[in-house]
Parts: C-alpha cells; structure tokens; sequence
C-alpha cells in the first residue's frame, strides 16, 4: 500500500519540514504521494511534485483551504485516504492541530512525533520529555503517523517530476473561522532548520538584552531561541520556544546562555551536534549536556565573544 | 450560562527525573511523585475564572484512570471545579479510547465547553482533544494562549511555530490549553478540606461501552542515547578556538 503525505505549506512555497517528512514517508514505503490543499497554490503542487521521493501528487485548490484550519482539510483528507495504508505529516504545529482530527474519524491510533522509521508498523518515539524511547507497533489497518521533523534529513526538491492529479475538496466547516495569524518576520534563518542557535533563558534578564544575543546570532547566521521562562517573562515571542512544549531544533551548533537546563528545556535541543552553555552557575544541569562550557557572566561573555568572533578571517555561514 | 467539562490526567511529576525500567516495559512509577498534568490545571483555571466572570454556572472536573486518578479531580474542586467524575480504567488508555470515553460524558453532560491541556507530559502525544472534537463533530481550538468568551463563540489565541493565531469557534467546542493561558492557583488548606465534601461521581470504562483495549503495542522502552561529558573552558578566547578548529563549527 501506498503513503500519504499532507503537505505543509503557505499557499506559495511547501514549509521547509514537508521535505524532512518526505523523507520519512518514503522510509515507510517508498510508493509516496503528496496531498496539497490550498487556494490558488498550483506553484505548491509543483513544488512537491519537483521531489524525487515523490511518485504522485493530488491537489485540490479551494479557497476553503485559504487559512488551513483543521476542520477545513480534515473532510478533504478523508476522502482521499481509501487507497493508503499510511497518512502522514510533521509533528509540528500545523500537524499536531491536524492528524489527531484525521485519526479519531478513521477510529486509528495515531503513533505521534517518530524519531525513527523500523518497519511499515514500528517505530521510535520519544516518551517524557525525551527522558526514555519508546518502540511500538501500530496494529490499526490505516496508520496516522506525525513524524519529528529534525530526526530526518531534508528530501531533494529537484529533480522529480510526479504526476499532478487534481481532486475536489470536501465539505466546508462552519462552526469555526479564521480571524487572523500574526507572523513573526524575520530575516534570519528558521529555528527549526537553522544551522546555528543562539538562546537565551532567564538570566537575559530583560528583552533590551536579547540585543547581545541577535549580535551574535547576526555575525553566525544563526536563529534565536528562548527558553520558556524567557518567553514567559516576556523577553521574546513564544515563537521562539525551544523544549517539550516549543519546537525541537538539531543545530551543528547549539548556544545556550543564561539558561539553566530543565528536561522540558533539554528535549528540545539536546540532540544539538555541539552544545555550548554559558553560564555563571557551575553546577547549572546545562553544563551536563555541554560540549564546552564556559562558567562566566553572560553580560561580560558575550561582548567579548562577539569581539573574539570578529578577530576572525572567516565564518562558517 | 454555561457549562465547562475539564479533562484532568495524573501524570508524574514535572520536576521527578523520569528512569526507565530496567526490563525495559516502561518507566519506573513506584514510589515517584504524581500531580496532575501541568496544562490541565490551566485548563481548570480557565474554567474557573469563566465561572467567577458570571458566565459559566458549572465546571466539571473528569479524570480516566486508575482509583489514585481521583487525586487530580479532588485537586481541581480544591481550586474551584464544583464536582467531579472518575472513569476507572487500570492501566494505559490511548488517547483515542480517552476521547471515546470523553465523548459518552459528553453525551451525558451536555457542557457547552471542554477544555484540557494541550498535551500530556507522561506520553507527550498531544491528540485528545483534537480527537474528542473530531468524533463530536465540534470545532478545536488548540494551544490556546488566550481565551475570550463572548455571546454565543469564543475567540482564540493560538500558539503556532510562526507566531500567533487567531480563530473563532462557535460554541460548544473543545479547547486544548497552553501553560501560557494563565497563572493556575494554588488549593488553599479549607479549600481542599470543602473539596472532600464535594460530589465525586465513579463510572466504569466499561459500563459507557467503550473498548479501551491498547491498538498501539509497546514493544519496549529504553534510555535515550547518552550524551558524552564535555569539558569547561576557561575563557571566551578558548571557547571560539575550540568552536572553530577542533569543533570546526563556526
Ligand atoms: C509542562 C512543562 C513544559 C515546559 N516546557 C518547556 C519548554 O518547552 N522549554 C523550556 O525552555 N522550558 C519549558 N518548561 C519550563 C522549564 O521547566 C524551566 O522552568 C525553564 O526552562 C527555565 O528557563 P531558564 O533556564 O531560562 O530559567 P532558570 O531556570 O531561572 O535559569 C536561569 C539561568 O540563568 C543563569 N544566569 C542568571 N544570570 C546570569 C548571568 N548574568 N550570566 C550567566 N548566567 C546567568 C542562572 O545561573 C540560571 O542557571 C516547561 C515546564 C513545564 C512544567
Ligand atoms: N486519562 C485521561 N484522563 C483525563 N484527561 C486526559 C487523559 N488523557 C488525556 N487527557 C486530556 O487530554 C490532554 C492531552 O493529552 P494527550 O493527547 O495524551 O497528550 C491532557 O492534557 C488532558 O487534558
């Protein structure tokens, strides 16, 4: 049988984790089909069949699909999933808000945020915040699968050229509407898919002082993450959460400063390839987890990083 | 004026350092600190601050679990849920049977609003409440970081990876919580003692007809691969040396 995976996207381009999930659905079995739902995004449709992984690509474009609400896509996803055996999609926001909706209505048990691909049934996830892995085997017919974005490697976007098949959409929802989406712009890289992150926790002390982290985040290319207690307190957008409850990012290189180190905070980034943590705490649980960690004042360290970073002939970006 | 249903899950504690079993059939719960599941008590606040504005009349409090489950529902009548509901199932209850369950109080209850958390910590599954909506037909609105009731909808603010969303849902539906919703309460000493005295009603799993039997085999459960130790540097000019030639990140 075949997988179905729903494409993320903003009507325009497909979200940069569609490629991540892409290739893990074509870990699941390699007869991969796409579904795009949107309004006037024949360039989304394109896009996805432009991926080699990719063997076919239904799209049905309605305004409906305008704001991508759940209620919206879930009716339009049920009439397209008779021939799959797999409906998959990112263990993001977009795909937390989307796949439970999709399962319950398929009486499937939906397996959430995989880590890793063992069979057409089984698969790794992560259980308590990250603090145990747990392997289990889907016995349902139809398998809701939402797969950890960063646990994968980003599919090829060029080179493929599927089929586009277009379809109709389902029934309108009525009783829930979109009012508005704040977007956060920014120029720097995406959390999720940067290289390079630089967060800041509580000890930042106040949002005037995030300047000394987007210096730095400026001279590395980097995104900019937060702890929670720094989001909470107000410093910066929720957008910006990295941990349990925020989103989960496996940078080269991961800077933590100013941040403690709770669970909720570690499940987020811990698989980081380097971590630093600058600290003035030595017995702070960040240092546990630090490549190399530097037991200093913040307000004095990263000035004098950025000065160390450039005394440098040259930045990896 | 409304009635508000809030899921509550107990769940171990936030601040305990989960370990796994060394059998590996799961993690170790003898012993350990259990509360209940950080999101549902701001759940359980929202619900009460909507009583205390004059719009709600009753809030429910429910729980699925074993008979030790009932702490959670005493601690949300402590903070101000008028009664509560036990549904006694022993062992895991997926997430799809939890909404099955749910959707027969549902049926039986008729709230106008469910709340619960966004996403249990214990199994960090996040999907019952966009399963509850869906095999209810009613609209979600999850991650809600802020809630405002108005006539006969509520508006929503949702935490998304790209910022914030707004929706309006009409009414009845299902909200999933964020930490973000709100300051929970603590349960002041005669609070929890009026607590014991307030209904707390017991059903079966069973006898709603639901069959709560797993569909999501465990195979086993293991430690997370270990990160090896790394070392303390002495100053900044040592840190971007090693990030740049012997780590060659930067
Ligand atoms: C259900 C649940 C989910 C959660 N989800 C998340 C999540 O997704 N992400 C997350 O991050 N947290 C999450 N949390 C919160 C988490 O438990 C911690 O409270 C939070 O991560 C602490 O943030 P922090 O490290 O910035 O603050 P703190 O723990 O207060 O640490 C601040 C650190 O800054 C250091 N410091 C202070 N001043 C300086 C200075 N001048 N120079 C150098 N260092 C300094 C201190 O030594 C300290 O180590 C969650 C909690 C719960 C209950
Ligand atoms: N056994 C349960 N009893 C009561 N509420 C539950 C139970 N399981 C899940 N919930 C609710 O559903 C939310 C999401 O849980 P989950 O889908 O498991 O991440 C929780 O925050 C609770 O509000």
């Amino acid at each position: 049988m075949s997988v179905l995976l729903i494409a993320e996207h903003n009507n325009t381009d497909l979200r940069p984790f569609t490629f991540n999930a892409a290739t893990a659905a074509s870990k699941i079995n390699a007869d991969l089909h796409v579904l795009v739902l949107g309004n006037k995004s024949d360039s989304v449709a394109k896009a996805a069949s432009e991926i080699p992984l990719v063997k076919k690509v239904i799209h049905v474009d309605n305004e409906i699909f305008d704001n991508f609400t759940a209620e919206n896509y879930t009716s339009t996803i049920l009439k397209h999933v008779d021939s799959y055996s797999h409906i998959v999609c990112s263990a993001n926001t977009f795909g937390k808000n989307l796949m439970p909706r999709v399962a319950a209505l398929l009486d499937t048990s939906q397996v959430s945020d995989i880590v890793n691909v063992i069979s057409e049934d089984t698969f790794l996830r992560p259980i308590y915040a990250g603090n145990a892995f747990a392997t289990v085997k889907s016995t349902d017919k139809k398998k809701c699968v939402t797969i950890r974005p960063t646990s994968f490697d980003p599919a090829p976007s060029t080179g493929g050229s599927a089929e586009i098949v277009k379809s109709e959409p389902g029934d309108k929802f009525e009783s829930s509407k979109f009012v508005k989406r704040e977007e956060i712009k920014s120029d720097r890289p995406e959390l999720g898919t940067a290289r390079v992150v630089i967060s800041g926790g509580r000890g930042m002390q106040n949002s005037d002082n995030f300047k000394l982290i987007s210096a730095i985040a400026d001279k590395l290319n980097a995104a900019i993450g937060a702890s929670r207690a720094a989001v909470d307190a107000g410093y910066i957008t929720n957008d910006h959460q990295v941990g349990q409850t925020g989103k989960v990012v496996v940078p080269d290189l991961y800077i933590a400063v100013g941040i403690s180190g709770a669970i909720q905070h570690l499940a987020g980034m811990k698989e980081s390839k380097v971590i630093v943590a600058i600290n003035k705490d030595g017995e702070a649980p960040i240092f546990s987890v630090a490549d190399y960690g530097l037991e200093a004042d913040l307000f004095e360290a990263l000035p004098q990083f950025l000065e160390e970073l450039n005394k440098l002939n040259s930045i990896q970006k | 004026m409304m009635k508000i249903l809030v899921a509550v899950k107990r769940v171990i504690d936030y601040n305990v350092q989960v370990r796994v079993k060394d059998d590996g059939t799961g993690v170790v719960t003898d012993n350990v600190k259990m509360s209940t599941n950080p999101p549902d008590d701001n759940a359980i606040e929202e619900a009460v601050k909507i009583k205390e504005s004059g719009k709600a009349k009753e809030v429910v409090a429910i729980t699925i679990g074993d008979d030790k489950a009932q702490e959670t529902v005493r601690k949300a009548l402590a903070v101000g849920a008028d009664r509560g509901i036990h549904v006694k199932v022993d062992g895991i209850v997926e997430p799809l049977a939890v909404s099955k369950i749910l959707k027969k109080i549902v049926e039986k209850e008729n709230p106008d609003l469910v709340f619960m958390g966004k996403q249990a910590i214990d199994d960090d599954c996040n999907q019952t409440g966009q399963m509850l909506a869906a095999i209810l037909n009613w609209p979600q609105a999850t991650f809600a970081s802020k809630i405002e009731v108005k006539e006969k909808s509520l508006e929503v603010t949702r935490e998304i990876d790209e910022g914030l969303e707004t929706i309006e849902v009409n009414i009845p539906a299902i909200v999933t919580c964020d930490l973000r919703l709100n300051e929970p309460r603590y349960a002041s000493l005669p609070n929890i003692m009026k607590a014991k005295k307030k209904p707390l009603e017991q059903l079966n799993a069973s006898d709603l007809g639901v069959d709560t039997k797993a569909r999501i085999e465990q195979i086993k459960v293991e430690e997370p691969p270990k990160r090896k130790a790394g070392i303390k540097v002495a100053s900044v000019s040592e840190l971007v040396q090693k990030l740049k030639n012997e780590a060659k990140v930067i």
